[in-house]
C-alpha cells in the first residue's frame, strides 16, 4: 500500500488552516447519528471524547483503570510547552516548531510539528478556562519555566504534577459529557481487538476485567488513545498497567507501526536498587534547571566512593566533573534528553558511576540552595525531593541525588496521516499511541502538548471529514466480522487459560524480555547485539507459549490472564523494535547506533539513506513484517547536525 | 527480613471474605510495599494458588489507584504517602502486617483488597467541572489570579482520589474528597458562575452514594497522602449553606 | 422536595442542626454558670433563690427555657440519627482497630453526649423537677420544698436574718417592712436542695465526672460547630479554637465542678 500522509499543500504556516477549510463537515443535526469509540482516557483520549461529545457525536469511552482519571498521563510532572511568548524572550510558533523538529533530529513531518506548535497556544487557554491551577506570578499571570532542548521559557507547569492537573481538566470535561449522556463510559474494560469490516474499522472487542465478559461495540470510527509501549523494557517509568495491546491488535489488523525503535530514555530517574524492582521513578527534567550533573573526575575516586571509603561530600570541587557543562557550554545541563542520557551512560561505563551498582551520576543542588535558599528550592521542587527521599532514604537537600537514565516515552507508534488516521480507514491513533510529532526524540514538556493538541484541536476537525464521507448510516453489529473477531479473542483467552501446567510466571517472561531489550535495544545499539536480541526474543516467545503459567478463570478478576495477553504482545513488539533498529543503520535522536557516530561520539544521522518514516506492515503470524517508507521532505528547515555545544 | 501477612481475601462483592495468613520471606528493606506483595504473589502463582488482588498502577504516588489499609491505617504507618510509596524499611523483621481493603458501604469490595470507588466519579459527574466547551475561551492571561489563591486552589487540586479519607474516617465520610474538588473551583474565578449550583449537586450525589457524615475528627487530614486540609471542608460547608440559605438559583420569569 | 427540607435533610444540613443547637447550648452554659455563681454568695442563699425564681417565672425567660429543652431533645435525636447513618456507612468493620491519628474527644462525642444527657436528666430531676413539682402537683404526698424568709436592712443592704418557714402554702414575695426599714423576701429555698444533694459524695463524684465529659465534649464540639457552619478564616478560626478550649473546655466545666466540691466541703 502506498502511504499517503495527506499533507496539505502551500506554505507551512497556512497548511493547517487550509486543511481545516478543505475537510468535509458533518452538519450539526447529523452529528448525533454518529457513534465514536474512544479507547483510553489519558490526555488524548479524555480530551478527544469530551470535545467530540461537545460537538454532538455519541461517544463510548473505555479504560482498563477503575476511573478515567488514573490514566498514566497523570504522572507527567514537569510541564507543557506552548508558544505563548509571555516571557518576551523571543519565542514564537516558528521557534517551537523549529526546536521540536530539531530536537526530534529531523525525523518528524514538518506540517505535523508546525500544527502542534500552532495549537499549543490554544491548549493553555483551554486548560486555564477549565480551572487547571497553573503556577502563577505574584501579578496573577501565568509563570513559565525553561526545559531541556530550548533556550526560551515556554513551559507552563503546576508544581510537580502538571500531568495530573491537565488530566483532571480533561477528565472534568469528560465528566460533564458523561453527566449529559453524550459519553458512555466503560471502566475496568480492556480493548482486545479492533473489528475491521468491509475494510473499515467499525468497532472493537473488549473484555470486562471484573466479570470476564467479552463484548463487541460498534461505531463509525475508533480512536486509539492508548499511550506508549515503554513497558516492553519491563522496567520503565510507565505505570504497571501501561501496555501496547490495543495498538498491537490494531497493527495485526492492518495498521502500520511506525518507527518502533524510537524510544526515549529519560536522564533523571532514580537508579535501580535491586532485582525485585517493578518500576522506575522519574523525576522531572525541570530538576536540571537548577541541578548540576556531575561524576567523580577519576575512576579511582568513584571506586572509593562506591566502596564507602569516602562520602560524596568529601569529594573536592576540583575532583568533580560537571560533564554536561564541560561538553556543552551553551546548553549545559539543559541539553536534550537523549544527549544527557547517553553522557550519563558513558560516564558510568567508564567506571566513574556512583551508587552501589555504579550505574548512576550525581544531580547536585548545593549551588542552587546556596544561591536561592532552601525555601525557594523547596517551593520549586519540594515534592520531587520528598519523593526521592521516600524511595532512597537519602536527603537531597543535604547530599546530591543519584540519577540514571530510564525508558520513559516511545516516539514510535501507529502510523497516522496528517488527519491522525491509521492505515485502517476509520481507525485513528492519538497522543503517544501514534508516531507523528516527535521524530526520533521528544523534547521535555511536549508529550502533554501533543496529547491535548490531538484530542482538543485536531481530531474534532479531522474526524468529521471521514464521517461525512461514510455517511451517518448506522453500523451493522451483525456483520460477520464482529462475531469472527469476538471468536478470535475468545480463542486467545481460552488458549491462555489452558496454560495451567507452566513453570514460569508471565511476569518472569516480561522481566526477561526487558533485560534483552535494555541490553541490546536500549540507549546504544549495534548490529551484532540486535541480531543476537532477535534470536533471544524468538526463543523467549517460543518458550512463553510452551512454559508460561496462567492462573484462574475468565469469569473473575484475573490479572494473571490480563498480564499474559499484554506480555505476549510485548514480546512480538520487541521483535519488531529490534528489526526496526537493525534496519535503521544511522543514529538519530533516541536511536543510537554505535556504528554511526561522529568523532566526538555524538549521534550521526544519515539523511541520504534514512530520512524516512519506517512504517511496518504485519504480514502474518511468524512472518517477517514488511517495511513501507514514507519519505520525509523538509521545505522549511535545513537539516544540520544537532549541536548543543 | 521475614514477615507474616494477614490479608483480607474475598472472591467478589457477593461472597463473604476472611483473613488469611501468608508468610513473606526474604524481603529486602529497599522493596516497596507493593513489590513485597508482588513477590508473595509470584510465590502463590507458582504454588497454583490464587494471587492476592490489589489495585495499583503508577507506583509513584500520583494515580491514586493503590488503596491498602495496612495495620489499621490507610496507606500504612507513614504520613503523606500512598501505599506504593511505602517501603519495607518502615517495618521490622518478624513483624505481622495486616492488610485490609477500604471499608465503606459506598466502596464495595471488588476482590480481595480492591474496592469499587466509582462513587467518587459519580460525584464529579454531578458537577465537578467548569462548563466550557473546547475552543472559544479567552486568552489564558486574561484571567489574572492572585498567587495565594492560585496556590491554595492548587493545594486542593492535588487530591488523587484514592479514598484514604473515607477509609480513615470513622464515619466513612467523603467530605474531604468532595471539599477538595469543590474548593479548587470555588477559589478560582473560572469556577464562580456555577459555584453554588455545583456544591449543591455534588453534595446531593455524595449523600446518595451512602457515605457517612463528617464529624470533624480530622482523621482524613492526617491520612491524606496529599495533605489536603480540613479547611476545605469548612469551605464546602460554607458554600453549601450559603447556596441553600442565601442564593436563589431559579430564574424569576 | 422543597429547598428548606432538602437543606436540612442533607448530611451538611443535619450537621448544621447539630452545630446550631450545640452553640445555643453553649450560650446557655455561660448564662447558667454565671447565674449559679450566686451559690457562692454568703447570704444564706438569698441571691440564688431570688435568681431561681426569676429564671422560672419571668415570661421571656420561660419561653427561652422551653426552647432550651427542645434544643436538648433535637440535639440528642439528631446525634442519634447521624450515628445510625454513620454506622450504616461502614457495614463491615476493620479487623484491626483504626489507628489514624485524631483527637480522642472527636471520636467519642456520642459517648460523652450520652453521659451528659444522663446527667441532664438526673440534674433536672433533682432540681428543676423538685422545684416545680409543688406547683404542678398541688396535692402530692411527701415533703414539699421549703420556703425561706429573708430580711435585709434597707440602709446597710446587709442581710439581717434568714429563717426557714414551716411547711405550708407560700408564694414568692418581696416587700418592704417600713417600720423595720427592712426588705423582706420570701422565696422557695432551692439552695437547701443544693446543700442536701451535694452532701452525698457519690453525687458529687458523678457531677465531677459529668463535667469532665462536658469538658471533652466542648473541646471538640465548640470549634466543630464553627467548622460545620463554614467558619474558615485564617485569622478568626484560631480565636474560635482558643475560646473553645479555654472558655468552654476549661473555665466552664471547672466552674460547674467547683460548686459541688465546695458545697461538699463547706456546707455539709
Amino acid at each position: 500500500m502506498e502511504l499517503n500522509a495527506k499533507l496539505p499543500e502551500g506554505p507551512l504556516a497556512e497548511k493547517w488552516d487550509k486543511q481545516k477549510f478543505n475537510l468535509k463537515l458533518v452538519n450539526p443535526a447529523n452529528k448525533r447519528k454518529y457513534h465514536v469509540i474512544v479507547v483510553g482516557t489519558g490526555l488524548a483520549g479524555a480530551s478527544a471524547a469530551a470535545s467530540l461529545a461537545e460537538l454532538g457525536y455519541n461517544v463510548t469511552a473505555f479504560c482498563f483503570h477503575d476511573s478515567p482519571r488514573r490514566a498514566h498521563s497523570i504522572a507527567a510532572q514537569g510541564g507543557i510547552n506552548a508558544a505563548k511568548n509571555y516571557q518576551n524572550d523571543g519565542d514564537s510558533i516558528y521557534r517551537l516548531f523549529y526546536d521540536t523538529i530539531k530536537g526530534g533530529d529531523y525525523r518528524a513531518r514538518e506540517a505535523n510539528v508546525y500544527r502542534l506548535a500552532e495549537v499549543s497556544v490554544n491548549i493553555i487557554d483551554q486548560c486555564v478556562a477549565q480551572g487547571v491551577p497553573f503556577a502563577r506570578e505574584y501579578g496573577g499571570l501565568l509563570d513559565n519555566r525553561s526545559f531541556g532542548g530550548a533556550q526560551v521559557s515556554r513551559t507552563f507547569y503546576a508544581r510537580g504534577q502538571t500531568g495530573q492537573q491537565l488530566l483532571l481538566g480533561a477528565y472534568s470535561s469528560l465528566n460533564r459529557q458523561i453527566h449529559l449522556g453524550k459519553v458512555k463510559m466503560y471502566t475496568r474494560t480492556e480493548m482486545l481487538d479492533v473489528v475491521v469490516a468491509d475494510g473499515k474499522a467499525q468497532g472493537i472487542v473488549t473484555r470486562n476485567l471484573r466479570t470476564g465478559a467479552i463484548e463487541t461495540h460498534a461505531a463509525h470510527a475508533v480512536l486509539l488513545c492508548t499511550g506508549g509501549y515503554s513497558n516492553v523494557f519491563y522496567l520503565s517509568t510507565n505505570a504497571i498497567g501501561s501496555n501496547v495491546t490495543a495498538a498491537w491488535r490494531a497493527h495485526k489488523r492492518g495498521a502500520y507501526f511506525a518507527n518502533p525503535c524510537f524510544t526515549q530514555i529519560h536522564p533523571t530517574c532514580i537508579p535501580v536498587s535491586g532485582d525485585h524492582q517493578s518500576k522506575l521513578t522519574l523525576m522531572s527534567e525541570s530538576l536540571r534547571n537548577d541541578g548540576r550533573v556531575w561524576a567523580p573526575k577519576t575512576v579511582a575516586i568513584a571506586e572509593r566512593l562506591r566502596k564507602g571509603e569516602i562520602k560524596v561530600t568529601d569529594i573536592k570541587e576540583e575532583d568533580r566533573d560537571y560533564f554536561l557543562e564541560r561538553k556543552y557550554p551553551s546548553f549545559g545541563n539543559l541539553v536534550p534528553r537523549d544527549v544527557a542520557s547517553r553522557n550519563a551512560k558513558e560516564v558510568s561505563d567508564e567506571g566513574r558511576g556512583v551508587g552501589a551498582s555504579g550505574k548512576a551520576v550525581f544531580l547536585d543542588f548545593a549551588e542552587a540552595i546556596s544561591r536561592l535558599g532552601e525555601d525557594t528550592v523547596a517551593a520549586k521542587y519540594g515534592n520531587l525531593f520528598d519523593m526521592y527521599y521516600q524511595i532512597t532514604d537519602e536527603n537531597p537537600y543535604k547530599q546530591p541525588m543519584r540519577i540514571y537514565p530510564a525508558v520513559h516515552y516511545t516516539m514510535g507508534g501507529l502510523w497516522v496521516d496528517y488527519n491522525l488516521m491509521t492505515t485502517i480507514p476509520g481507525c485513528y491513533a492519538l497522543g503517544e499511541a501514534n508516531f507523528s510529532d516527535h521524530g526520533a526524540n521528544r523534547l521535555g514538556a511536549s508529550a502533554l502538548m501533543q496529547g491535548l493538541a490531538d484530542g482538543y484541536f485536531v481530531i474534532p476537525y479531522t474526524l468529521g471529514d471521514y464521517l461525512a464521507t461514510i455517511g451517518p448510516k448506522a453500523v451493522d453489529p451483525n456483520h460477520p466480522a464482529f462475531a469472527q473477531t469476538k471468536k478470535d479473542v475468545e480463542v486467545r483467552v481460552a488458549k491462555f487459560l489452558s496454560m495451567k501446567k507452566g513453570t514460569k510466571t508471565v511476569n518472569e517472561y516480561h522481566r526477561d524480555l526487558g533485560h534483552i531489550m535494555w541490553e541490546y535495544c536500549g540507549m546504544a545499539r549495534n548490529e551484532a547485539g540486535l541480531i543476537k536480541a532477535k534470536g533471544l526474543i524468538q526463543a523467549l516467545k517460543a518458550d512463553f507459549w510452551k512454559n508460561a503459567l496462567v492462573m484462574g478463570e475468565n469469569e473473575e478478576i484475573n490479572f494473571s490472564l490480563e498480564r499474559a495477553g499484554r506480555v505476549a504482545d510485548f514480546i512480538e513488539l520487541g521483535e519488531l523494535m529490534v528489526d526496526d533498529a537493525l534496519m535503521r543503520r544511522e543514529s538519530c535522536g533516541g536511536h543510537f547506533r554505535e556504528e554511526s557516530q561522529t568523532e566526538e561520539g555524538e549521534a550521526k544521522r544519515d539523511d541520504e539513506n534514512f530520512s524516512f518514516v519506517a512504517a511496518w506492515e504485519y504480514t502474518g503470524e511468524n512472518q517477517p513484517e514488511k517495511l513501507n517508507r514514507e519519505d520525509l521532505i523538509f521545505e522549511n528547515v535545513k537539516l544540520t547536525q544537532r549541536s548543543y555545544k | 527480613m521475614n514477615l507474616t501477612l494477614k490479608v483480607w481475601r474475598q472472591k467478589n462483592a457477593k461472597t463473604a471474605g476472611k483473613m488469611v495468613t501468608y508468610p513473606a520471606n526474604d524481603i529486602s528493606p529497599d522493596m516497596s510495599f507493593l513489590e513485597m506483595l508482588d513477590v508473595v504473589n509470584e510465590g502463590l502463582i507458582l504454588k497454583g494458588e490464587d494471587p492476592i488482588y490489589f489495585d495499583h498502577d503508577c507506583r509513584e504516588g500520583i494515580c491514586g489507584t493503590c488503596s491498602l489499609y495496612i495495620n489499621g491505617r490507610p496507606h500504612g504507618p507513614k504520613q503523606a504517602i500512598t501505599s506504593c510509596q511505602l517501603h519495607m524499611r518502615s517495618f521490622y523483621d518478624g513483624q505481622t502486617i495486616t492488610i485490609e481493603p477500604w471499608r465503606a458501604a459506598a466502596f464495595p469490595v471488588v476482590k480481595d483488597l480492591a474496592t469499587d470507588r466509582s462513587a467518587f466519579d459519580r460525584i464529579q459527574h454531578a458537577g465537578g467541572y467548569v462548563s466550557v466547551n473546547t475552543g472559544g475561551v479567552p486568552d489564558a492571561n486574561e484571567i489574572p489570579i492572585p498567587k495565594p489563591i492560585a496556590d491554595e486552589a492548587f493545594n486542593s487540586a492535588t487530591c488523587i482520589q484514592c479514598g484514604a479519607c473515607v477509609a480513615a474516617c470513622k464515619n466513612a465520610s467523603a467530605m474531604l474528597f468532595v471539599s477538595a474538588k469543590i474548593s479548587q473551583l470555588a477559589l478560582l474565578p473560572q469556577g464562580q458562575p456555577e459555584r453554588y449550583q455545583r456544591v449543591q449537586n455534588m453534595v446531593a450525589q455524595m449523600d446518595e452514594e451512602g457515605f457517612g457524615n463528617c464529624t470533624n475528627t480530622g482523621a482524613c487530614e492526617a491520612e491524606c497522602p496529599k495533605s489536603i486540609k480540613l479547611t476545605n471542608i469548612a469551605r464546602l460547608n460554607g458554600d453549601f449553606l450559603t447556596a441553600k440559605i442565601f442564593k436563589s438559583e431559579e430564574i424569576h420569569a | 422536595m422543597s429547598g428548606s427540607t432538602q437543606t436540612l435533610s442533607s448530611s451538611i444540613g443535619k450537621k448544621l442542626i447539630m452545630s446550631l443547637t450545640g452553640l445555643f447550648l453553649c450560650l446557655f452554659l455561660i448564662v447558667h454558670l454565671s447565674g449559679n455563681f450566686q451559690l457562692f454568695k454568703d447570704d444564706s442563699g438569698l441571691a440564688f433563690n431570688d435568681y431561681s425564681h426569676f429564671m422560672t417565672h419571668f415570661p421571656p425567660i420561660k419561653v427561652v427555657s422551653y426552647l432550651l429543652y427542645l434544643t436538648i431533645i433535637v440535639h440528642s435525636i439528631y446525634a442519634l440519627i447521624l450515628t445510625i447513618n454513620n454506622r450504616r456507612a461502614r457495614p463491615v468493620n476493620y479487623v484491626i482497630q483504626p489507628k489514624s491519628p485524631s483527637i480522642w474527644s472527636s471520636r467519642n462525642m456520642g459517648i460523652l453526649g450520652s453521659v451528659l444527657l444522663l446527667f441532664i436528666v438526673i440534674h433536672m430531676g433533682n432540681f428543676w423537677f423538685s422545684y416545680h413539682k409543688d406547683e404542678w402537683f398541688k396535692n402530692h404526698e411527701g415533703p414539699k420544698m421549703p420556703f425561706k424568709e429573708y430580711r435585709t436592712d434597707l440602709k446597710t443592704g446587709k442581710l439581717v436574718s434568714a429563717k426557714q418557714l414551716p411547711q405550708g402554702e407560700y408564694e414568692y414575695a418581696k416587700y418592704v417592712d417600713v417600720n423595720a426599714q427592712q426588705e423582706i423576701t420570701i422565696a422557695k429555698d432551692l439552695q437547701a436542695q443544693v446543700i442536701f444533694s451535694f452532701s452525698s459524695p457519690l453525687y458529687v463524684f458523678f457531677y465531677v465526672i459529668a463535667m469532665a465529659a462536658l469538658s471533652f465534649h466542648m473541646l471538640h464540639g465548640f470549634q466543630s460547630s464553627w467548622q460545620t457552619m463554614g467558619m474558615n478564616h485564617r485569622k478568626y478560626k484560631p480565636i474560635v479554637n482558643q475560646i473553645g478550649i479555654w472558655l468552654f473546655a476549661v473555665i466552664i466545666p471547672i466552674g460547674f465542678a467547683v460548686m459541688p466540691i465546695v458545697y461538699y466541703f463547706t456546707k455539709r
